[in-house]
């Protein structure tokens, strides 16, 4: 039994708590997937490692001993899934951090109403979420980029610029899926059908495990307007030395930005009206 | 603290709230009581400086809450209907987090999160994660929350729906120690008990507008009489024995179950339903309420 002894009004510096939110929104995403850590730590490393072993190795001995040890374009099997490999779980573990947890804050616990109560903002709630997720991000392709490294999938030389360009990927992939969340308003299974009918055809549909080209030109569409693609297509370059144009350079990370700038434009104007309903 | 003159929130057709005007005073325990969809939650959202308003004025701590949100809600604590309280983060975890929104530091929160659970009477569920506490300590933890920036406003919105009477009990005592602390509260709620214990001051809310203003004493004497004596005569022989009851009160209300008499002395309008020949099946003489000015103002019961 207490009574409470304060001055109302006295303890908040205002100008201080609205330059700072969208961190505190952050803090409070790392708090809460601090919770998963053991998840996020075995997935960020079994998943690479049982990736690397089963299909680098497993199906990556079938295709360079078919190809007399010549692999895919003069290099194992093994560098050339690995850009896309890794492209893909920055894109994935950076997706996670903004998908469930939107939809939890805005329909399963409605948490991000709590947070619209305080001096923070609708866009430091989209800035702080997507922080977080960018932090997992880092945390995901370094992870990642050593086990490749580690499996000797990718050359030393290449392994910040691949890093860089595989968290572009998920950056743009990301503010992308952030958008689509914010306009979720019933768990009605939706992830799953995003899951089942956009990232998996666009994992198998994206020249990660074969070239675009091996693909009918009909089907190859599919790559180009997927983020992997775009991001494989770099990394490769930067890892394997694959052939390639400077204006395609150009417009790869031109996309990764457009999906960024695009994602958040669409993603500002659905939490602030959702926040004021 | 709070101005409003002709504050109005429409939802296409829909007028949630229809042109109320209220002022609240600082140190006051201010009420808002109405039925479910009177408009209480909306005006609550408008307080809160999360939904703007559609037409009128409305002044927060000086400020206009459609210009001026953060700044406004710096100073405001908020204590919604459903809690909201992240159900991951332990007690002590969730002030925390709520006051580093406020931009408040980790040496200010480390004592004062102790403070808080010490005054919702949580200490023993610091380290407990919401989805193990009772909806009763859920909601006292979302009071506590809502105290963590030292407001200089707390809104609580319906703070006792839903919890068990030694719950809600336990509750009104944080919430008058809060009065008697000298925070101003704004109280929604459609228990007019809640409403007469805790507030200074209230208006009726239905329907969008505000049908009266007043301390709930004074409601109650300005809308109804000192007692109302309740009879029952049976569903089939109310309506019939309503007009025999008319002689011998200023008013009557006919209910489904049971008919309203009020009246300066009940007992003694008991002894003169008995003078009639009248016998009802049950008899009870309370004194009246503001669940009774509600009835007199839209001819509607608050639980209806």
């Amino acid at each position: 039994m207490s009574d409470l002894k304060f001055v109302p009004g006295q303890a908040v510096n205002v100008r201080h708590a609205m330059r700072v939110g969208a961190f505190r929104v952050a803090e409070y995403r790392l708090r809460n997937m601090a919770k998963w850590w053991d998840a996020i730590i075995a997935f960020g490393i079994g998943n690479p490692v049982l990736y690397l072993v089963s299909v680098g190795i497993g199906i990556g001995a079938l295709v360079d001993h078919s190809t007399g040890g010549h692999g895919i374009g003069g290099v194992s099997y093994l560098q050339f899934v690995a850009p896309a490999l890794l492209a893909s779980a920055a894109m994935q573990g950076m997706s996670d951090e903004v998908t469930f947890p939107v939809l939890e804050g805005f329909t399963w616990s409605k948490y991000f109403f709590a947070i619209g109560g305080t001096v923070i903002s609708p866009k430091q709630i989209v800035n702080g979420i997507y922080l977080a997720a960018f932090v997992r991000g880092i945390w995901t392709v370094l992870t990642y980029g050593l086990i490749l490294l580690a499996f000797q999938a990718i050359p030393m030389v290449s392994f910040f610029p691949l890093i860089l360009s595989s968290l572009l990927a998920g950056c743009g992939w990301t503010a992308v899926m952030m958008a689509v969340s914010a306009h979720i308003k019933d768990d009605d299974g939706f992830f799953a059908i995003i899951g089942r009918f956009v990232i998996a055809p666009m994992f198998l549909f994206s020249g990660t495990f074969y070239p675009l080209s091996q693909m009918p030109i009909y089907l190859q569409w599919i790559g180009w307007i997927s983020p992997l693609w775009h991001s494989t297509d770099v990394g490769r370059v930067l890892t394997i030395g694959q052939p390639t144009q400077p204006w395609l350079m150009v417009v790869h990370f031109a996309y990764f930005v457009a999906m960024f700038i695009g994602g958040f434009a669409f993603t500002y104007p659905v939490f602030a009206r959702r926040l004021a309903e | 603290m709070i101005v409003a003159k002709g504050l109005s929130k429409v939802y296409g057709e829909f007028r949630a709230v229809d042109g109320i005007d209220f002022e609240v005073h600082r140190g006051e325990s201010f009420g808002i009581l109405g039925p479910n969809g009177a408009g209480k939650s909306t005006t609550m959202k408008m307080i809160a400086a999360v939904s703007k308003r559609t037409d009128g004025e409305l002044t927060i701590l000086g400020k206009d809450p459609n210009l001026k949100g953060p700044e406004i809600r710096a100073h405001l604590g908020v204590v919604p209907q459903k809690d909201l309280l992240d159900r991951e983060l332990k007690a002590w975890e969730n002030l925390y987090i709520y006051g580093r929104y406020f931009g408040l530091s980790k040496k200010f929160l480390k004592p004062k999160v102790e403070e808080m659970l010490a005054f919702a009477q949580l200490e023993e569920k610091r380290n407990s994660k919401v989805e193990e506490m009772s909806g009763g300590m859920q909601r006292r933890l979302a009071i506590a929350r809502g105290l963590i920036n030292e407001p200089e406003i707390l809104l609580l919105d319906e703070p006792t729906t839903g919890l068990d009477p030694q719950a809600r009990h336990v509750l009104w005592d944080r919430l008058f120690r809060l009065k008697e602390n000298g925070v101003t509260t704004v109280i929604t709620t459609h228990y007019m008990d809640e409403a007469e214990q805790l507030c200074d001051r209230l208006v009726v809310m239905d329907k969008g507008k505000i049908m009266a203003e007043g301390t709930p004493a004074g409601l109650i004497k300005d809308y109804s009489s000192k007692e109302v004596l309740e009879v029952r005569f049976g569903t089939d022989r109310n309506e019939a024995t309503a007009p025999q009851l008319a002689t011998i009160a200023e008013r009557i209300e006919v209910l489904p179950d049971r008919i309203l008499v009020y009246v300066e002395d009940g007992d003694a309008a008991l002894e003169k339903i008995h003078a009639l020949g009248l016998r009802p099946v049950t008899s009870l003489v309370r004194r009246s309420s503001l669940e009774d000015v509600f009835l007199r103002l839209t001819g509607r019961s608050l639980v209806d």
